[in-house]
């Protein structure tokens, strides 16, 4: 299959238009702008992909990086213009907004966090909006942005951050270790290994137990960053596929435009629903970090 | 999609995001909330007591409206008597004027009727002397038979 309208897309060793296949077409959309150390030992924008993946570890992602600081200072942007100045007066529309999200917010965490935490609310809301703002990217139509970037001379351009695992992990890590970091403080470490190894079958099978709650324990922070970073690709994907539609004649093309419509709708409860559940796992996973005993 | 530094790099920006929220975003917007429903749980009972205060009202109001009604009904009574009074007096007094003026007239009348009396017995008297005279064909000397006259006068 081909895809003539996608003739824009920049390749180091082709750099005059031309038409590109649907791998081609999907597999530059999937490809990050990775910044690293070349096999020459200079430091540069990886070309394709082989290069990127030739870079290992100790490289970054400067698109899905930039879109995810960028979201989340636009949120704290946001809601700091409002707390700046907020009345217990009759607020006005943006504190209004706010004010609903916080208190949404608020709600969640009194309803699943039992013990006391001054961290865990904002925790909360940062995730849930910061989450929110990343996977709106997706309603975007996907060429766009990268078009701009390969105008602007950027050859690759992922705009979702939530579809980089990086991003998913990064905070699903840093979540995990603040859930160590909390067990060990509530629980003194004895406890928390005590959780670990004397149950559920109690001491005698200690090792079937650490298994367990080993496995238990460490499915959390996977499941919960996989979970996002599973619905949002998926997600992205689908636009992608549809995009293709757009270069197969009239029908075709009007098909697409229906077709994406209607699943921008659709993710749109999607990209919510992920904010939310990510948000409230986090909070459900901090309350079983301060309580004695599960 | 390969994993590298830009995990490390979200987690990092993870921690300073919170850490900003927390300092200077969720406080300041959750006191303002805590205020406001403060406010508007002070404005609910506010208004209750207004409420409860103006029933109050309304019930000393009711009370004063009656009080000054059974005032007034007295007053109006005790008018009623005084004017009773008055009237009645005025009819006593108007009795007694009306007697005494009777009885003064009736003095009158009867110092009157004396006078007249009086008169008559001394014309009567004048008379009886002139009648004398003429029978006696002689005068009567009035000083010497003053007494005489005089008594003849009373006898009459």
């Amino acid at each position: 299959m081909v895809a003539p309208c996608t003739t824009y897309l920049l390749n180091e060793n082709k750099m005059t238009q031309e038409t590109l296949t649907a791998g081609e077409y999907i597999k530059h959309h999937l490809q990050n702008l990775v910044y690293g150390r070349l096999p020459d030992g200079t430091w540069a924008f990886a070309s394709n992909p082989e290069q990127a993946k030739a870079m290992g570890f100790m490289s970054i992602n400067v698109d899905t990086m930039f879109f995810s600081i960028f979201l989340g200072a636009l949120f704290l942007f946001l809601f700091r213009r409002v707390a700046v100045r907020v009345t217990s007066g009759v607020p006005g529309g943006w504190q209004n907004f706010v004010e609903t999200v916080v208190e949404f917010v608020d709600k969640s965490v009194r309803d699943s966090f039992t013990s006391k935490n001054n961290m865990v609310a904002p925790m909360a809301l940062t995730l849930f909006v910061w989450i929110f703002l990343m996977n709106l990217m997706d309603l975007i139509p996907v060429d766009w942005l990268p078009r701009l970037a390969h105008e602007l001379g950027i050859p690759y351009l992922r705009v979702v951050p939530s579809t980089d695992p990086n991003i998913t992990f990064g905070m699903s890590l840093t979540i995990f270790v603040l859930t160590l970091y909390y067990s060990v403080k509530v629980k003194g470490l004895g406890g928390f290994l005590g959780e670990l190894t004397l149950q559920p079958f109690g001491k005698l099978a200690l090792p079937a137990n650490l298994l367990l709650e080993g496995v238990n324990l460490i499915s959390k922070p996977v499941s919960l960053s996989l979970r996002l970073f599973g619905n949002m690709y998926a997600g992205e994907m689908i636009f992608i596929l549809i995009a293709l539609l757009f270069s197969q004649g009239v029908i075709l093309a009007v098909t697409g435009g229906v077709l994406q419509w209607v699943w921008a709708v659709f993710h749109l409860l999607i990209i919510t629903l992920q904010a939310f559940i990510f948000m409230t796992l986090t909070i459900v996973y901090m309350d079983m970090a301060h309580q004695e005993h599960h | 999609m390969n994993i590298n530094l830009t995990l490390i790099g979200q987690s990092i920006t993870f921690l300073v995001f919170v850490w900003f929220c927390m300092k200077f975003i969720w406080p300041p917007i959750v006191a303002a909330l805590e205020k406001r429903r403060l406010q508007i749980a002070d404005g609910l009972a506010a208004a209750d007591r207004g409420k409860h205060e103006l029933e109050l009202a309304a019930r000393k109001a009711a009370d004063g409206l009656k009080d000054a009604k059974a005032q007034a009904a007295e007053i109006v009574a005790q008018a009623e008597k005084r004017a009773g009074q008055i009237i009645e007096e005025a009819k006593q007094a108007a009795h007694a004027e009306g007697e005494r003026q009777l009885v003064a007239a009736k003095a009158e009348i009867e110092q009157e009727a004396n006078r007249a009396r009086e008169a008559l017995r001394e014309q009567v008297a004048a008379l009886a002397v002139a009648g004398a005279e003429k029978i006696l064909r002689r005068e009567v000397n009035a000083q010497t038979h003053a007494d005489l006259l005089n008594q003849l006068k009373a006898e009459l």
